[in-house]
């Protein structure tokens, strides 16, 4: 630790930047050095205080809730950054670059020219993929592109927020795939086996999924809670038991279809899946409205529930939440039991509404691309729900960009990775960008009040 | 070496945390900066350590103009710093640690670590450290941790040593030793610049005291002025120092601890078989050298604890084995040692923190869905009642001050019928102006007839507030002797001597001075 840069920076309140989750941040991050260096106020607003010694684990928990919960101009320019990046990869590989390369002292304008045209058309390839198709003749393959992003992103905000939800509880949850699976598993066995009338069967669905997702998560909590193991590496564990359960499930009798031994389950009752929502010109359904409601819930769960509160308090200070009566083994239980619901409906959502059957890769990498969902939503509900769409955008764009300008599929990886990488390193955006490092402009005397973080959450 | 100031001013933005500050160091001499939590003494000897520079102003050696990069510049100009959180590194020795930053090195890049260990040795003895530069640090006690990070200076060949309020840590006794290794320093021609808002040290032994208030200096003293002089120079308006308070009218024992053992995880016995009551109106106070079991018995009341034997009764009411939430809601108030840790959670709003372990009262909550309304009226109410200097009720509570977190926590426990009421060192860390609000409000509390439990490590606080103190040493009471007792007697009881023999020694040295 190097305390003089530390301490260079000083704690405070930007003038113009009310935040107050971005102080408090500031200040727990100061924690680990020491406040006290810190600018002195005469005010008693500030500065933040001085702390004991941190726990061995508080360090790295302060850096991971840094990076969960970074501040939203890092987040927007770190997509900005990382498309530009991107672009500059889709040019340098590009093989008609490649070729006026060879005569670039000749003349250089033709390198050039070649590199804007390949980046351009690539990225316009991917916004008509994921938005809007101008070239369109009629009015649904205009908006299109826009319905396929809103159906790849339903999982993803669904995951999204199962992550987003157990990480404001101090939980770093790692385990949305699994969750997932099983949650499709359970979806999908209803789904097939069952066979009830209209809407009755749908619910079932998806409660079903949900509670798959809620006990396979459910039990990574329990197991923290009593045994105090660790939920990084109980998630991934469990990962790879639900992948090769759902392997082994698909290789049983009960699982498959009648007659056949591939892996691959029945196909759902017509009364299982989710209605498409605009009709059959279009594969939304009505998981993505599941999707809104979920995220509209979970907002009121963290803001404005006692559940929330209690988790909440939790996941930024274990300690004073168990001095204040609030049952820290029951927070992480419960907070792990509704993020695994949460990825359940992100599997409901695979086997209702898109696939329609369960197979190995029903989750795809949905509950991998949902921990990078919820870091660029800042952990916040509509931050993920918001990322959510941009990834599923990404997905949706990516498979239209291969087509039509033979760009891989690959450079929206790349892209999406590093998006992560920039938010995990705020100084390295905040740099490129010249920002101010937050908290070294002075406090104002007439800073505007600042919104409740409850509210600055949403 | 003379070490001047000269209209050193900082700004943060808008901030100004030093404004046009004047300071002369002259050889030989304890220079005191005194000073409230934030009034800018951590930030002016920030600039002088090169951590930060400064907006304006210059600093000078002996009368030479020198800008400091870094500590690097300053260790090297012979200006070394003792922080108030020791830097060391726990699992290194104390010729590790002082070696850090400066190594020496045999062929082939092995540490040699001998000639640092020869002059700790020749340092310790000059001034009777007695630290062993094979020690582990961790083991060390805090008060000779403190001594390593002065050696450290030393063996850098600091002139000026400046020490961040290096008492706070400290028992009574470490803190006159360390006042006593400050006398040799000087003796030998260092100067030191001592940082600490207590008066009664400050007092003991400064030549020269510059009162510092809101950024500014706004007088010098001389160290035979009065604390209560004193005291009002550095709060900026007359502060009474001695607490009004009537005798304490105590009326049924409605708290009771029996035989109350709490068990450390490796076995120990950390609180070993104590026996008390405390009466409704009346303050108990428990003092003791931190660590001798004071924070278990709280958090065994509490039920924070989980080896816990013996019995706990409130009003008749067995405490023990029950859950935290019911113990609070039997109406017990708890402020804990560590408000930052224990008591707020610092990225909460002023508002929700002060509902923390209430937010699914009725009165914030029907069923499930809280009322953010109630729970802003109720900020707004306990603000203005208890006066906490926030931006407003949303401010986020770690961007207070240590003062106004305490007030939060304070006001939170208070703001509810109580049946007891314990708090743990409830004004660390807090300036002088919030110390005599805070004390006022627990003399309340105990005129109102409930029973009040302090812990506290403070001798000052704890002759101020208790009717009776117990004092705990190794787990156990060395005894329960009345709130008037001697500073001595306390000191002797604190060591580990039984109350009637403390007494007695103290009767037969001091003649029975109180």
């Amino acid at each position: 630790m190097s305390p003089q840069e530390d301490n260079r920076v000083p704690p405070g309140t930007g003038a113009t930047t009310p935040p107050t989750r971005r102080q408090a941040r500031q200040s727990d991050r100061k924690d680990e050095v020491r406040t006290e260096k810190a600018a002195e106020t005469a005010d008693g607003a500030l500065p933040p205080p001085a702390a004991a010694a941190p726990e061995p684990e508080t360090a790295s928990q302060t850096l991971l809730q840094r990076i969960m919960t970074g501040n939203a101009l890092v987040a927007f320019l770190s997509v900005v950054l990382s498309l530009i990046l991107g672009g500059l990869l889709i040019a340098v590989t590009d093989p008609a670059v490649g070729r006026a390369s060879s005569y670039f002292f000749t003349r250089p304008q033709d390198t050039l020219g070649a590199a804007w045209s390949a980046a351009s058309n690539a990225y316009i390839a991917l916004f008509q993929g994921s938005v809007i198709n101008v070239r369109g003749t009629s009015f649904t393959s205009v908006i299109y592109p826009l319905t396929q992003t809103l159906t790849v992103a339903t999982p993803l905000i669904c995951a999204g927020l199962g992550v987003a939800l157990a990480f404001r509880a101090g939980l770093f949850n790692i385990g949305a795939q699994g969750q997932i699976l099983i949650g499709a598993t359970f979806a999908a066995w209803v789904g097939f086996t069952l066979h009830l009338p209209a809407g009755l069967h749908l619910l079932l669905v998806v409660l079903a999924g949900m509670v798959g997702g809620a006990i396979w998560a459910g039990l990574v909590g329990l197991l923290k809670a009593r045994t105090g193991a660790h939920e990084v590496i109980l998630t991934i564990m469990f990962n790879y038991i639900a992948t090769n359960l759902v392997l082994y499930f698909l290789s049983t009798s009960a699982f498959q279809r009648p007659g056949s031994t591939n892996p691959i389950s029945p196909q759902l009752d017509g009364t299982a899946v989710y209605p498409l929502l605009l009709g059959p010109a279009f594969r939304l359904h009505w998981g993505f409205v599941v999707a809104v409601v979920a995220t509209v819930f979970v907002w009121w769960l963290l803001n404005r529930s006692t559940i929330g509160f209690e988790l909440r308090a939790v996941g930024a200070n274990a300690s004073a939440a168990r001095t204040a009566g609030i049952s820290v083994s029951k927070g992480y239980i419960l907070a792990m039991a509704i993020a695994g619901a949460l990825a359940g409906l992100a599997g409901v959502a695979q086997v209702s509404g898109t696939e329609k059957v369960l197979t190995s890769g029903v989750a795809a990498s949905f509950g991998f691309d949902a921990i990078t969902v919820a870091l660029l939503g800042r952990s916040s509900p509509w931050g993920t729900f918001a990322a959510g769409i941009l990834f599923g955008a990404f997905r949706a764009g990516g498979v239209t960009m291969q087509a039509s300008t033979g760009t891989s599929i690959d450079i929206v990886l790349v892209v999406q990775s590093l998006i992560v990488l920039f938010i995990a390193a705020p100084p390295l955006v905040r740099a490129l960008f010249r920002l101010p490092v937050p908290g070294a402009v002075g406090k104002g005397s007439t800073t505007p009040r600042t919104p409740a973080s409850t509210g600055a959450a949403a | 070496m003379k070490l001047e100031l000269i209209g050193i001013t900082k700004r943060f933005g808008s901030l100004v945390a030093n404004d046009h500050i004047d300071l002369v160091v002259e050889p030989g001499q304890v220079h005191s900066l005194l000073g409230e939590n934030g009034a800018g003494k951590s930030t002016l000897m920030n600039v002088l350590y090169g951590l930060y520079d400064p907006s304006e102003g210059e600093i000078r050696v002996d009368d030479e103009p020198v800008v400091f990069k870094g500590p690097a510049d300053a260790m090297a100009a012979g200006i070394g710093m003792v922080h108030q959180h020791f830097m060391l590194v726990p699992v290194f020795t104390v010729a590790e640690n002082v070696a850090l930053g400066n190594e020496t090195t045999k062929a082939g890049g092995l540490l040699n670590l001998a000639r640092t260990r020869e002059r700790i040795r020749e340092i310790s003895d000059q001034y009777g450290f007695a630290v062993d530069p094979d020690a582990v640090v961790e083991d060390l006690p805090v008060g000779v941790q403190q001594r390593v990070e002065i050696i450290k200076a030393l063996v850098r060949d600091a002139e000026v040593l400046i020490l961040d309020e290096p008492t706070a840590v400290l028992t009574p006794r470490e803190t006159d030793e360390l006042l006593g290794i400050m006398g040799q320093l000087t003796a030998d021609g260092k100067s030191i610049v001592f940082i600490s808002h207590k008066l009664r040290e400050v007092k003991a032994v400064s030549d020269v005291i510059t009162v510092i208030r809101r950024g500014k200096v706004v007088g010098t003293a001389e160290p035979s002025a009065s604390t209560t002089e004193l005291a009002s120079l550095m709060v900026g308006r007359s502060v009474s120092l001695t607490l009004d308070k009537a005798p304490a009218t105590p009326g049924e024992a409605s708290f009771r601890v029996r035989d109350l053992v709490v068990q450390a995880a490796n076995g120990q016995r950390v609180v070993d078989g104590l026996s008390f009551d405390v009466s409704q109106g009346e303050i108990l106070a428990v003092a003791g050298v931190q660590g001798n079991g004071q924070t278990e018995l709280t958090e065994a009341i509490l039920g924070l604890q989980d080896h816990v034997s013996g019995s706990i009764t409130l009003d008749g009411v067995e405490l023990v084995g029950r859950s935290v939430k019911d113990i609070i809601r039997a109406g017990v108030g708890f402020v804990p040692e560590d408000r930052s840790v224990e008591g707020l959670v610092g990225s909460f709003t002023v508002a929700e923190n002060l509902v923390l372990n209430r937010y699914d009262d009725a009165a914030f909550a029907r069923g499930l869905s809280m009322s953010p309304a109630a729970i802003r009226k109720n900020a707004e109410e306990k603000i203005e009642e208890f006066d906490i200097r926030t931006q407003s009720a949303s401010s986020a509570a770690g961007t207070l001050s240590g003062g106004n977190q305490q007030k939060v926590v304070m006001a939170r426990e208070l703001s509810r019928p109580l049946k007891l009421f314990i708090a743990s060192q409830p004004t660390r860390g807090v300036d002088v102006g919030s110390i005599e609000f805070l004390h006022r409000r627990i003399v309340a509390e105990r005129d109102g007839g409930t029973p009040v439990i302090i812990v506290s490590t403070e001798l000052d606080e704890v002759l101020e507030l208790a009717d009776r103190i117990a004092v705990l040493y190794r787990g156990r009471f060395m005894g329960i002797v009345p709130g008037t007792v001697s500073r001595d007697v306390l000191g002797l009881m604190m060591a580990g001597m039984p109350a009637d023999e403390a007494l007695a020694q103290a009767h037969d040295v001091q003649g029975g001075d109180l």
